[in-house]
């Protein structure tokens, strides 16, 4: 496994997860786990992926998604999933 | 597994409220480096460095990125200077050309500051130390990233007067070796009792000799994240206050051991210390003054001042030592003046003098940090508040330390800007009696009763 957080706010707009999910499995990203919630106006959507099986360095992953969220109008950020789980867990 | 909330809540910690890992500091003992010559002695600094440090800023920028926290920055501590440069240095310049070979290697490796220009002269000074140390003006004068620091007493060996004298001639000298840029040396100079051998902070890190050969120690920051946790419990008892801030001071540190296991993994350099300093930045909303404000001062320097730093620097002790498996360093609550927007804004108040940060340094690491005085303060004045800041450190068995700039030129009224995570302060007046004879007395003062432990 190896675990990423994907987490993208902004303005709720129609396509969003369809998207983003399109670009995880041409690029062999599995989704764990999908979750969403608005805060403060803003649209939330947080999901857990296992990049095991895929080819691209986190990095090109990362940008490729920072990107697409450029083009709709959201912040997207891809995280490795340690930074949470050592803060929220002891 | 993770839920929304808990992510939703590490993100507004490094977007809203400044979060961040302040440094990687990478360790390198220099003993090896020692020649015959200056010039050899530079090459094979420069050479060790290059070797150990390479990787240091890209690594640290690959771990920012794939975590999505700020690494501030990327630094390098290295072996006393005093002690490396012994075997070759016979006069002040031969150290200011090492200090140069230390500066243009930094540069080149892309840190941003290199802590080690330093002697350890607890007890008495060796001649390579005191050369050292006559050397730090123009050593500073004539580099950009050179942080130098003097140990001039500890718990164990009391306090060296002669080095305390020569110290405060030192920080006058070096004022005005760096006037045309409102004696910005000083900044990069720090005169401690009981200094760390693992310290990751400027200006007074260094590479102890009870180091290995090369180490990863990171320090941690997040007064604003205790500022906004404190924020959302206006009116609790002091058990919920310590409460609070425990269970963040563990969220931020864990952070911290996170990025210092990642560093050490990917640079194949050992785990030291994470260091739990609260540590605060000019940025609004950064600062440790606020955090005092928050638990109920109406400016620091108020009346009961002491008494929240004591319990906020106890508490981050306590959540952030659960959080590591090796803490060290300072760990404490910085509370620098030019640093933090809140105590320039509580010295322009009229609330904060010297006489109180000195109080308060009792209880919080480190010292009187980054205080500007009037450029007319005589160096015996400074000599004085040096011995002050020791007998506190060696008395109460910890670190305490000086960063005084006294900015040529300039008297209380005055503002200084220093740029960048120095800030700028207003010059802060200093007690005008006279402590010249005291100062002049030689030798040292005896080590404590209560260092007498075997």
């Amino acid at each position: 496994m190896n675990k990423v957080v994907i987490t993208v706010v902004g303005k709720d707009t129609i396509g969003i997860i369809a998207r983003v999910c399109s670009y995880l499995a041409e690029s062999r990203i599995n989704i764990l786990d999908i979750s969403q919630t608005i805060v403060q106006d803003y649209f939330n959507m947080m999901m857990i992926v296992d990049m095991a099986s895929c080819g691209k360095p986190f990095d090109t992953v990362s940008r490729d998604l920072y990107a697409i969220g450029r083009e709709m109008g959201l912040r997207i950020r891809c995280q490795r999933e340690e930074i949470f789980d050592k803060m929220h867990r002891v | 597994m993770i839920n929304i909330s808990e992510v939703i809540e590490t993100n507004q910690m490094i977007e809203h409220e400044n979060l961040d890992v302040r440094t990687i500091t990478l360790g390198v003992n220099l003993l090896d480096c020692a020649g015959g010559t200056v010039g050899e002695t530079c090459a094979k600094i420069r050479e060790k460095l290059l070797r150990l440090g390479g990787g240091l800023v890209s690594t640290g920028e690959e771990i920012s990125r794939e975590y999505g926290i700020p690494i501030v920055n990327k630094r390098i501590s290295i072996t006393p200077a005093a002690l490396v440069g012994e075997s070759c240095c016979r006069a002040p310049e031969d150290f200011v050309a090492i200090a140069k070979a230390l500066d243009s290697t930094a540069a080149e490796l892309g840190v941003n500051f290199l802590g080690g220009f330093s002697a350890i002269v607890s007890k008495g000074m060796s001649k390579a130390d005191e050369l050292l140390i006559r050397s730090i003006p123009e050593a500073l004068a004539a580099t950009e990233r050179i942080c130098s620091s003097v140990n001039v007493g500890s718990t164990k060996t009391g306090i060296d007067m002669d080095a305390v004298r020569l110290m405060g001639e030192t920080v006058k000298a070096t004022a005005a070796a760096t006037a045309d840029r409102d004696s910005l040396g000083c900044a990069k100079l720090v005169i401690l009792c009981n200094a760390p051998d693992d310290n990751p902070f400027m200006a007074g890190a260094f590479h102890g000799v009870s180091e290995g050969d090369a180490v990863i120690n990171v320090g941690v920051s997040g007064p604003g994240v205790v500022k906004y946790a404190l924020q959302q419990i206006p009116n609790a008892d002091f058990e919920t206050l310590c409460e609070t801030i425990k269970k963040t001071a563990f969220k931020i540190t864990r952070v911290g051991q996170l990025v210092a296991q990642e560093a050490s993994r990917r640079l194949g350099v050992p785990f030291g210390i994470v260091d739990l300093s609260l540590a605060p930045t000019p940025a609004i909303g950064d600062s440790v003054a606020d955090i005092l404000k928050e638990i109920g001062l109406e400016q620091p320097g108020a009346p009961g001042t002491t008494a929240a730093l004591a319990l906020l620097n106890d508490q981050v002790k306590k959540g952030g030592v659960m959080a590591s498996s090796y803490v060290g360093g300072l760990s404490g609550a910085f509370i620098p003046v030019s640093e933090d927007q809140g105590m320039i804004d509580a010295v322009n108040a009229g609330a904060l003098t010297i006489e109180k940060l000195e109080a308060m340094t009792c209880v919080c690491s480190v010292g009187l940090d980054m205080i500007a005085i009037p450029g007319d303060t005589p160096a015996s004045s400074i000599s004085g508040i040096i011995a002050d800041e020791a007998a506190i450190g060696m008395v109460n068995q910890k670190t305490t330390a000086v960063r005084i700039i006294p900015v040529v030129g300039k008297a209380v009224g005055d503002t200084v800007e220093f740029g960048g995570l120095l800030g700028h302060a207003p010059i802060m007046p200093v007690n005008r009696f006279d402590s010249a004879r005291f100062v002049s007395r030689r030798g040292r003062i005896p080590a404590p009763i209560h260092s007498f432990k075997n």
